[in-house]
């Protein structure tokens, strides 16, 4: 149960919707809370969770999302997920479901992830393409890599893709 | 289940290796538990988590989760890593005498 062997996970994050921010989110977390080390690596889409001016405004849109249904269980029709305002609907609702499990926003889960140790590192060439600098990232990212650094990092890691 | 003395008692043991009846539990065995797993000594932090986790065990049917650990026990998420290094769900659960929590936070 309190293993010896130091088990190693990297997580990449790299979608920027609120839906996809919280499973790399959650699993860094669990994974911390059960002695894993733990690298989180966010690039792409995924560099909002850590940009300052956007993760506390990360969105999800039921627009070709079949899974997405109203809490009735009302499914959401293309056609009306195109309207105005739908995506900042179901990005209110989604929200309140979340605060409902206790699970916190997403600026205060990083915090959480570094504050029990967690690594976070942000991807250089997202940051080039995205036009940002460090000044613009979440003050608890370790450090701004390149793909091969990342490499390095994750050998003997389990790794997951987000 | 499976059964091993502790500080002097018998005590059970689920399939994950939690103590299955929280009743058996008292402060001798705690220290032994901790110690077990590398956290010697219990200091008045420790204490307090643990006692933290006991009540609400009490109130609540279930472990809590480390989010509400910090939230409602008031010990704040990096102390409760200093105090409980490397899985303090697991450690925090199993030296209170607690199975292991089933919240996802």
């Amino acid at each position: 149960m309190f293993e010896d062997k130091q088990r190693k996970l990297c997580i990449i994050c790299s979608k920027g919707t609120l839906d996809m921010a919280y499973p790399g989110l959650v699993l860094a977390n669990a994974a911390l809370m059960e002695g894993i080390d733990v690298t989180m690596f966010f690039t792409f889409w995924g560099f909002d969770i850590i940009t300052e001016k956007k993760m506390d405004f990360l969105k999800c849109t039921p627009l070709a999302n079949p899974s997405m249904a109203m809490p009735n269980g009302m499914g959401i029709p293309n056609a009306m997920a195109i309207l105005p305002g739908m995506t900042d609907f179901a990005t209110t609702m989604m929200r309140k479901e979340i605060a409902k499990l206790d699970f916190p926003p997403v600026r205060e889960y990083l915090q959480m992830i570094a504050d029990a140790g967690g690594e976070m590192y942000a991807c250089k060439m997202s940051m080039d393409m995205m036009g940002l600098t460090s000044d613009d990232l979440f003050s608890e990212i370790n450090a701004v890599v390149g793909a091969m650094e990342f490499m390095e990092m994750s050998e003997d890691a389990q790794i997951i893709f987000i | 289940m499976t059964e091993r003395v502790v500080a002097g008692k018998e005590i059970e043991f689920d399939e994950q290796g939690f103590m299955a009846n929280y009743t058996e539990w008292d402060k001798d065995v705690a220290v032994e538990l901790a110690s077990e797993i590398g956290i010697d000594p219990l200091t008045d932090r420790h204490w307090q988590v643990i006692e933290f986790c006991r009540s609400d065990f009490e109130a609540q049917g279930d472990a809590p989760t480390l989010r509400r650990i910090t939230k409602v026990g008031g010990v704040p998420t990096k102390e409760l890593y200093q105090l409980f290094p490397k899985g303090p769900a697991k450690k925090v659960a199993y030296v209170a005498g607690l199975k292991k929590p089933s919240g996802c936070i």
